[in-house]
């Protein structure tokens, strides 16, 4: 079967970001990546979980008007499951692009988020995307492919649970420009919430501070701190009509944590913020 | 009858009344008439007419009982105060301990329980825990009384007086089912050893007080020490050093809080109070010290008088709380809680020294915008107090500004009386505001003494300070703190060539051992087949799914194989038991030669030794025994770092056996090594020749119910213990210790050639 007709009826519309996105620059990141994509720099994103990574790379799609393709990695992930496989039918074998070639073919921005939780034989394969060359090439079935002229590479990974395992090797990190992202200080972060959920700001102000406290035992029982997301959850469960201290202990307490002190602790700091 | 209406009777008829009463209570004591009349009075105020007559019965008989003049003074004088919280009909109860004590050789013990039991009542508050109190009197008694022929009780129990006389500072820290706990382990403990027992209930040991600690009611800092490290750090950004400080349960006075250079020190134990649980106490305490921390600066103390300095705390306090509910105003109910509540015109100006009750006032005012108070300058200073704390965080000048107008415009003639009002004005939860003061001059004595001498350096140790481990206590379910004292030490040196002469003899088995190890050295590469995802294709399978594809039955998709390297990953450590035992001879073979059971083990251990290195698990060895609980000692015979060589041979050849087997201490010392290897199985092997025991434990079960608890707390370590008993009858106790995780080597002649059979079976 030849593929050649299959590549053309791939849907470029379906990976297109539709609506704006709700971003909320911290700094100047929006200006960089503008600059980055414009060379096709590769671009990796680095920063603690549910601080805004993904939601930026959207953006941009969207800013830039790019189809984007995103693929959340997994240990079990291997390079096949990037660059494509051959399956077996009745009557013989087929080819299938994997979201790396489709991207590279479309000319689409590939986001590889948490790239550290894939292998690391996986990761080389974007090597020849990520330098000078922009070539994907395909060793099972014979072909080099030239990536689109749209084509971006962008990876995003935490380097909060660094291990001797899961770290980049040298020879990938050293092919991207790099973003480091935190959550947002204060005052952005409570605009943030409130333009996400709808909070009234001095809930969102209080919310802010119980995120603070948890974020300063990072490292005595807690590998992260509460995310910029699960305080938009908890936003959004109090605009809802739930009882503020309910709300923050199922959706900030609960969710990072088993250990008993480490919860009491946030139980105190909810009760004693939300009088 | 009130003390004026006795005053205004008729004086014949009091007399006649006192008359009647004397003689009711026959009793020819001088002492005693010294002080009836008085007594009487108390009695009449507190007692009715029967309770009297019931009273002076019963003081009759302690009379009567021939042991002396002590019991009936002291009950005259207690009684009506304790009629008084019990009720007069508690008496029965009292008066037939009374009398169990006078028929037991106890009669001693009588006056201190007869003087103790009012401040007890007043503890025990009711009937109920009374007669508990009473039952566990009588119990201690029973069980702490000696007797020589098993019959008669012959021996005073020689705890008893002490108890009663600490009764009262121990119902303060105790429950009565605490105080039953604290009884029990004495008891249980030293009922063999009357000097100890008496130590240990006059609350002058060390255990008596670890256990009474233990015991104690509240809520101990060192179970809340994380939480609140915790809470410093995520809600004050704040991180030091929490440290206690002994609240004795016998001071009536409690030293505040405080923080310096070294960390913040708190109380060992609080109690709930004013309906705050100890641990909001601890979290209150700790959040006033961060806010001091963060926002006060010291000021110079010189300059101000004691009570403006006093007046300058108290404002600066209140700042420190305000600016904390600021930020946490939830906390708001906890602060109003704890805050005592000084009632206006509670102290008399004229008489008291009444600052400190107008401080507290204010102080309340401050926090509490429902103070209700009336008092125009106290009403103004809140008003100023507001408006300096609203331009934003203020400061320790600006307040201390506050303060000490405050002392100008309140002052009274009257602030400088010695007597001083308390009550309601101390707020517990503050610190002592030392950080707040710097002084310039050292002290106001003319006489400045330089620097104290120094301590002579204490003389060199010989050796290693040490370590102490609990011990269970089967019969209380619970750990005796601290029991067991263990020395670690260096095995000596012997002569190397013994060991070698060993081997040698050995060295058929060795072959034969070889080519087991051989077996079961690390692999290098492992093919793990089945795999959906791998790094090579694995044909057989492959062709085989394809084959089932063809057909039209599910293939299956898992047709790769990949590597892994096998590592052993396992630390071992070698428990040698070195008890008086070990001497004994056995005979060898059929030659009827004998050998001693300390030689086999040296054999036998350092075949395993050398059988280990050959497979480069990481391997030490260590040997124990004891003489009583105050000495065990852990001899280190080969370290995990060292190799299997000269150094470790001669220290084996100079093994020793002596004294007993107090094997808990030494396995949970052994864990202590094994816990901190990076391994992923850990194994501790036990080789031991019989029953744990010791020279000081009379219980059999004891240490074996304590190497039990042990095995079960290497367990929650994740380590694996083993035990191979040299004790043909260990079958009796060994597997209460271990499980199924033993193995008795019957034919110890065979030891050499088992024990390294045995680790490999074990480890493969």
């Amino acid at each position: 079967m030849d593929n050649g007709e299959e590549r053309a009826v791939t849907d470029r519309t379906q990976f297109e970001v539709r609506e704006k996105p709700f971003y909320q620059p911290q700094r100047n990141e929006v200006a960089l990546y503008e600059a980055a994509y414009a060379a096709r720099l590769p671009v990796m994103i680095k920063g603690p979980t549910g601080c805004g990574k993904s939601r930026f790379v959207e953006y941009m799609a969207w800013k830039l008007g790019k189809p984007l393709i995103t693929v959340a990695c997994n240990e079990d992930m291997t390079a096949s499951d990037l660059v494509g496989r051959y399956l077996l039918e009745a009557n013989g074998t087929r080819w299938l692009d994997g979201p790396l070639t489709t991207a590279a073919r479309i000319g689409a921005i590939c986001y590889l988020d948490e790239i550290v939780e894939a292998r690391q034989d996986t990761t080389v394969v974007i090597h020849p995307l990520t330098d000078h060359r922009r070539t994907l090439p395909i060793d099972k079935k014979g072909e080099l492919i030239h990536a689109h002229a749209d084509f971006q590479l962008v990876i995003s990974y935490n380097p909060g649970y660094q291990s001797l395992l899961k770290d980049l090797k040298q020879s990938t990190k050293q092919r991207f420009t790099a973003f480091e992202f935190d959550y947002p200080d204060a005052a952005l972060e409570a605009a943030i919430l409130v333009e996400e959920s709808g909070i009234d700001a001095h809930s969102a102000e209080r919310l802010v501070n119980i995120g603070a406290a948890a974020r300063r035992l990072k490292g005595h029982g807690l590998d992260e701190g509460i995310s910029t997301r699960l305080l938009v959850y908890a936003a959004t469960l109090i605009e809802r009509g739930v009882a503020p201290a309910d709300a923050c202990r199922m959706a900030l307490v609960r969710p990072i944590t088993d250990d008993r002190d480490i919860r009491d602790t946030l139980d105190h700091a909810i009760d004693a913020i939300f009088a | 009858m009130s003390t004026e209406a006795v005053a205004s009777r008729s004086d014949a008829a009091w007399a006649e009344r006192l008359r009647v009463c004397r003689e009711r209570l026959d009793c020819r004591f001088p002492q005693v008439s010294d002080v009836f009349e008085a007594c009487l009075v108390k009695a009449e105020h507190v007692l009715s007419v029967e309770g009297v007559d019931a009273y002076l019965d019963c003081a009759r008989f302690l009379g009567r009982m021939g042991r002396g003049v002590e019991p009936v003074l002291v009950f005259l004088a207690e009684w009506p105060a304790v009629a008084a919280i019990l009720g007069e009909d508690a008496l029965p109860i009292i008066a037939r301990t009374v009398q169990v004590l006078s028929k037991s050789p106890n009669g001693k013990a009588i006056a201190p329980f007869l003087q103790t039991l009012a401040p007890v009542a007043r503890r025990l508050a009711a009937r109920e825990p009374m007669q508990h109190y009473l039952d566990l009197t009588l119990e201690l008694m029973e069980r702490t009384s000696g007797s020589i022929h098993g019959i008669h009780k012959t021996f005073a129990s020689p705890g008893l007086p002490e108890f009663f006389t600490h009764a009262p500072t121990l119902l303060n820290a105790l429950s009565i089912a605490g105080l039953r706990n604290w009884v029990d382990y004495g008891i249980r403990n030293y009922h063999t050893h009357p000097e100890r027992q008496r130590a240990y209930f006059a609350l002058q040991s060390a255990d008596s007080r670890a256990v009474l600690q233990r015991e104690r009611h509240g809520t101990l800092l060192v179970d809340q020490e994380r939480r609140l490290d915790l809470y410093l750090r995520a809600l004050w950004h704040d991180s030091a050093p929490l440290l206690p400080y002994a609240t004795d349960v016998e001071q009536v006075a409690k030293p505040a809080p405080y923080f310096d250079s070294c960390g913040i020190r708190l109380p060992d134990v609080l109690d709930d109070a004013r309906g705050v649980s100890g641990q909001q106490r601890y979290q209150i305490a700790l959040a006033h010290i961060a806010g001091h921390r963060r926002w006060s600066s010291p000021l110079v103390a010189d300059n101000f008088s004691p009570m403006q300095r006093l007046a300058i705390e108290f404002l600066e306090d209140s700042r420190i709380d305000t600016l904390i509910l600021r930020q946490y105003p939830g906390l708001r109910r906890t602060f109003l809680a704890l805050h005592p509540k000084p009632v206006e015109g509670a102290c008399d100006p004229a008489t008291q020294s009444s600052l400190r009750h107008r401080l507290a006032m204010l102080s309340r005012a401050l926090l509490d915008p429902e103070h209700g108070y009336h008092d125009a300058v106290l009403l103004d200073f809140v008003g100023r107090f507001a408006r300096t704390m609203a331009s934003g965080e203020a400061s320790s000048e600006e307040i201390a500004q506050l303060a000490l107008s405050y002392v100008a415009r309140t002052r009274r003639q009257s602030d400088q009386l010695a007597t001083v009002f308390f009550a309601d004005t101390e707020v517990d939860y503050r610190d002592d505001n030392r950080h707040l003061w710097r002084f310039h001059e050292r002290s106001d004595d003319e006489e400045m003494f330089d620097e104290p001498p120094r301590p002579a350096a204490s003389a060199e140790l010989e050796r290693l300070p040490p370590r102490h481990y609990p011990e269970w206590d089967y019969h209380s379910q619970s750990y005796r703190p601290d029991w067991v004292s263990l020395y670690e030490s260096l095995h000596p040196s012997g002569d190397t060539a013994a060991i070698d002469r060993l081997l040698e003899k050995h060295s058929a088995l060795a072959r034969r051992l070889q080519r087991l190890l051989d077996l079961l050295r690390p692999q290098e590469r492992v093919r793990i087949r089945y795999q959906e995802d791998g790094s090579e294709l694995d044909l057989d399978i492959a062709i085989r799914s394809l084959i089932d594809f063809r057909g039209g039955a599910t293939p299956d998709p898992r047709i790769n194989l990949s590597h892994r390297s096998n590592g052993r990953n396992i630390a071992v450590l070698l428990l040698l038991d070195l008890s008086k035992s070990l001497a004994d001879r056995v005979e060898v073979g059929a030659t009827g030669g004998e050998q001693s059971i300390l030689e086999l083990s040296q054999e036998a251990v350092s075949l395993l030794a050398w059988s280990i290195e050959q497979l480069g698990d990481p391997f030490a060895i260590a040997g124990f025994h004891s003489d009583t609980r105050h000495d065990v000692r852990y001899l280190h015979l080969k370290g995990f770092g060292e190799h299997w060589g000269e150094l470790v041979k001669s220290r084996l050849a100079a093994m020793q056996a002596g004294y007993s087997t107090r094997m808990g201490a030494a396995m949970r010392h052994a864990a202590h090594y094994l816990a901190a290897r990076k391994a992923e199985k850990k194994l501790l092997l036990i080789l031991t020749d019989g029953q744990p025991a010791d020279v000081d434990v009379h219980d059999e079960r004891l240490l074996v119910e304590d190497a039990r608890q042990s095995v079960s707390e290497l367990d929650q370590q994740g380590i694996f213990t083993y035990c191979i008993s040299l004790d043909r009858k260990a079958d009796e106790y060994v597997s209460d210790i271990f499980g199924r995780r033993y193995t008795v080597i019957d034919r110890i002649e065979r030891l050499p050639e088992r024990l390294p059979e045995l680790f490999m079976a074990l480890t493969r």
